[in-house]
């Protein structure tokens, strides 16, 4: 004989946390990729973002890539690789101070880093929108 | 440091493949199917668009 369960099936809905949780998870992943999943117990996944974003970056920096951010409009192009590079969070400010905010226009890579390092961050801001999808229920 | 040019469009896009994948995707065997797509669209692409630029050297 069946008996029925009285405990909700486990939707994602069921899993929406309140407010300030999914807040904070957003703020965390803003500072460190992964930190918003960890943060909603999504370790395996946290984890890996932060390992492939970091990765990302770090080869970024070994490249000789620029770490500057350049506010206006008169080159929206800066602006908006600049903005990327600092969503990435604590590893862009790390880096900064560790000198490596100049980098080498002369260098092979340089292109090539500033593309590493730009993508990292604006990939975050997805990874930030999945754990905010994640805190509000929509996503498992 | 990566010095060579495949070799930074390799790492480039076996990384954001595996972040797009698992944003994406939910299993395990979607992701790497889609992981694998991405992957090779982003090398061929690139593969190709470098081949057809090559007869603006020329």
């Amino acid at each position: 004989m069946e008996t029925q369960s009285t405990e909700a099936p486990k939707t994602p809905e069921t899993l929406a946390r309140p407010l300030p949780v999914a807040a904070g998870a957003c703020l965390l992943g803003l500072l460190l990729p992964g930190a918003g999943h960890v943060l909603l117990g999504r370790f395996r996944r946290g984890v890996f973002f932060l390992a492939a974003l970091l990765a990302l970056f770090a080869l970024g920096v070994s490249m000789d890539a620029r770490l500057t951010l350049r506010i206006g409009l008169d080159d929206p192009l800066a602006l908006v690789i600049g903005l990327g590079q600092l969503a990435v969070g604590l590893p862009y400010l790390a880096a900064r101070a560790l000198g490596f905010a100049a980098g080498d226009p002369r260098a092979a890579g340089f292109d090539y880093g500033v593309t590493f390092t730009a993508t990292a961050g604006l990939l975050n801001v997805l990874v930030v929108l999945d754990a905010m999808d994640v805190a509000l229920g929509r996503k498992a | 440091m990566i010095h060579s040019h495949l070799l930074a469009l390799l790492a480039f896009s076996a990384l954001v493949a595996a972040v797009f994948a698992v944003l994406l995707r939910d299993d395990a065997r979607s992701r790497g199917r889609f992981g694998a797509w991405v992957f090779a669209s982003f090398v061929l692409s690139a593969v190709l668009l470098g081949w057809l630029m090559t007869g603006l050297t020329r």
